[in-house]
Order: C-alpha cells, then structure tokens, then sequence
C-alpha cells in the first residue's frame, strides 16, 4: 500500500516552489478534474488538506473496529462447540487482524504514522465502531455477528471498493473478498442451531433480538442529520448514503430471517408495494449516540484489553528491534 | 531520538509461477525475516502466493508525481510505436 516513506529524487527545496496559494488553485484544479472524471487518488498525488484529514480520520477508524472487532469474537475461541467451529473462528478473527493491518497500512500513506494511529485509539481520541461495544453473551452471538453485523460491514465496504483513494479502495478490495467467508460461516452456524433443539433455537432468536438493532446502527445517522455524509460523496470516498445503505441491508435480511426461522424484533417491519422496500421501525439514537460516547456495556473493557495488549507485548517488540539492530551493526 | 516503531517494508507477491511479483501491500517488521513472515500471515491466507518479495520501504526510489507530464507525456504524440499507426491493404492486414 504504497509508502509515504518512498524517496522521491531531487525534490526541489520548498523555498524554490512558488507562492502556496497560486499552486493550491492549480493543484485544486487538477484534483477536482480527477474526481470529475472518475479516477483515482494515489498516496503522493497532491490532495486538499481536508480531504487527506478525512480519509485518516475514516480509514483509521476503519482500520480500529477491524482490531477491536477481534475480542468480542476471541472471546468464544476456547469455548466453541466443535473442532470445525473453533477452526473457523480463529481464521476469522485472524482475518479481522488482518484486515487491520491492510487498513493501518492504507491510513499511513496519507502521511500518519502507525504509532500515532494506535496512540489515538488508546486515548479515546479515534472512534471505532460502537457494535464492538456490545458484549457476546452466547455462542449463538458468534452466528448472529457474522449473519448481521458483518452483513451490515460488507453493505458499507462494497462502495469503498470504488473510493477515490487508490490505497484505501484497493484495501477494501481485499477485505471485501475475505467478508463474504464471514457472513456464510455465521449464516451457517445460525442453521445448524436452528435444526438443534428448543434451547438452541431460543439462544438464536435472543441473540437477534440483542445484535438487530445495533446493525442497524451501524449505518450511521439518518441522512440528515449525517455530519461528514456530503462532503464525502463530493469527495468519492462515500458513494451511497447511510439511509439507503441501511435499506439495502434491511431488504437483504428480511428474507434471510425467514429461511432462518428467526423473528426479526421490529412490530413495525412491513413490506412497503409502493416504495418497494421494507419499512421499518424507529431507530433508539439516545442508545447509539450513548455507546458512541463511550457509556456502553463494554467500551472500557474493550479499550483496556487493547491498552494491555499493547502494553504487555511493548518489551517483545523493542527485544526484536535491538535484535535487528545488533545484526546490522555486527 | 529512539526509534520505536518497525520499519515499513512493501510486500510483492507472485501468485502462481508465470506471473510477476506484483505489490499487494505493506508491514511493519524489524528486519526482513520477520517482514517475510507477517508478509505471510497477512497476504496468503488463503494461498495468494507461491513466492514473496519484501523490500525496506524506504529503499524504493519513486518518480515525483509533480513530474508526471515531464516524465510520461512525451510518449503521448509518439503514435507510430504502436502497430495500428500504419494502415496496409486488406490482403496483408493480418501482419
């Protein structure tokens, strides 16, 4: 994912570049042309200062929820039911890890360095996404996370594969091809409950009925009420808005519940002729907005298991530099 | 001041032989055994590669984006490289 540490030869020292103003317009202008015309922005094109803050903002957040993502789930390893179960979830967590690390990557081409992206999940200054604030209470979770919640991530990232950040869209690429795994393991292990006994197909439902509601979160404010949404559909990095988004989801999954035999918890879910959609019912924002600012079941634990982690594998990571150093210098 | 963080290194991937090396991304690693080993973990879980490549990011030297029209424009008028320049008789076109 291209560097920002690449050399580029002979750069002409700054003092011998012209006035900043008099280049920003040109270079505004070529970049405006680019968007215009559908291409893509790549890691040492000139870009606006704003729009450069933005993807940090959006690809690092992204990049967090994939690592946090992994303790709900790592929660369950040393607890899944069968050899077969437990295989699956250790590749899908080390997926998740993965797709981190696509993502960090992808985020320090913009010129951030890791460190200081980590350092800000630490402190509570970047966001990650709130459905890891949730705790995963049964092993139905597992199921219900990879049905829902990574239903609803693959219905966001399919547009990010066409951003116009080169790095970022081809990162999205990669994750988008490893998600569909995800969502199947989940449906699957949700049908293989559901052909279980009563217990079984009761752990299901609780589970939709505790992860529906804050999948449907997961596509952000209403349109109108969105912050960043029109600046970044300017800008190519958010294609389709939250709102439709949202709908694409609920008309994916409704049917999915039925062959599933699971009741979605929504009396107001309807199928809709005229708009040909689903309608459904009213989103709790106090809720959303609460686990946003940090008072839901588990933004503490969560943040403090990535804290210690970091911590506690600090000494690993300084030996194997003083390692590295002592064979170069040797 | 201490450098804490691992160098970067850029990752190329041979799919399967025939093909190129082609970069598919980076790590953070302190010396190219270990780049070679996350470049593993990260980009051939699923049998993406037969042969990987890491380079120390800060060794790759690259053209100056500024420096596109200079660089690459003058191959823009120059269309008699390709073979669709020059337009033979029917009977021979196939050449």
């Amino acid at each position: 994912m291209y560097t920002q540490a690449m050399d580029v030869p002979n750069q002409q020292p700054e003092e011998k570049k012209p006035a900043a103003a008099v280049e920003n317009a040109d270079y505004q202008a070529e970049f405006d042309v680019k968007l215009a015309r559908g291409e893509f922005i790549e890691a040492k094109d000139w870009m606006p200062e704003a729009y450069r803050k933005t993807l940090i903002r959006q690809i690092s957040q992204h990049a967090h929820s994939e690592i946090v993502g992994m303790l709900p789930e790592g929660n369950w390893i040393t607890r899944a039911p069968t050899l077969k179960r437990k295989s699956i979830l250790l590749a899908k967590v080390q997926d998740e890890g993965g797709h981190g690390l696509y993502l960090y990557a992808a985020a320090e081409t913009l010129g951030v360095s890791r460190d200081e992206l980590i350092e800000a999940l630490h402190s509570g200054k970047a966001k990650y996404s709130s459905i890891f604030n949730y705790p995963t209470l049964t092993w139905a979770d597992i199921g219900v996370i990879g049905w829902l919640v990574d239903g609803a991530a693959i219905m966001n990232q399919i547009p990010l594969t066409r951003c116009s950040y080169g790095p970022y869209a081809r990162a999205m690429v990669r994750i988008c091809k490893e998600e569909s795994f995800h969502q199947r393991q989940g449906f699957d292990l949700l049908l293989t409950m559901m052909r279980g006994n009563e217990e079984q197909r009761q752990m299901v439902q609780d589970a939709t009925n505790r992860w529906w509601w804050p999948s449907l979160m997961m596509f952000g404010p209403h349109d109108t009420e969105s912050q960043h949404g029109e600046q970044s559909s300017k800008w190519g990095i958010k294609r389709i808005s939250n709102d439709d988004l949202r709908q694409k989801f609920v008309d994916a999954t409704v049917p999915q519940a039925k062959v599933l035999g699971v009741t979605i918890p929504d009396p107001d879910l309807n199928w809709n002729e005229q708009r040909g959609h689903y309608d459904h019912g009213k989103i709790d924002w106090v809720e959303f907005w609460n686990v946003v600012n940090g008072n839901g079941q588990c933004n503490k634990e969560r943040l403090e298991q990535r804290v210690k982690a970091w911590e506690d594998g600090a000494w690993v990571r300084e030996a194997a530099l003083a390692h590295a150093r002592k064979q170069t210098t040797a | 001041m201490e450098r804490k963080e691992w160098p970067l290194w850029e990752v190329f991937i041979r799919n399967r032989n025939g093909l190129d090396h082609k970069h598919c991304g980076s790590v953070h690693a302190p010396d190219a055994r270990l780049a070679l080993q996350a470049a593993r973990d990260v980009y051939t879980r699923r049998q993406e590669g037969v042969s990987i490549w890491v380079v120390q990011a800060d060794h790759i030297v690259a053209s100056d984006p500024d420096a596109k029209p200079e660089m690459f424009d003058p191959a823009e008028d120059k269309i008699y490289r390709h073979p669709t320049f020059y337009k033979l008789p029917d009977d021979v076109d196939h050449m």
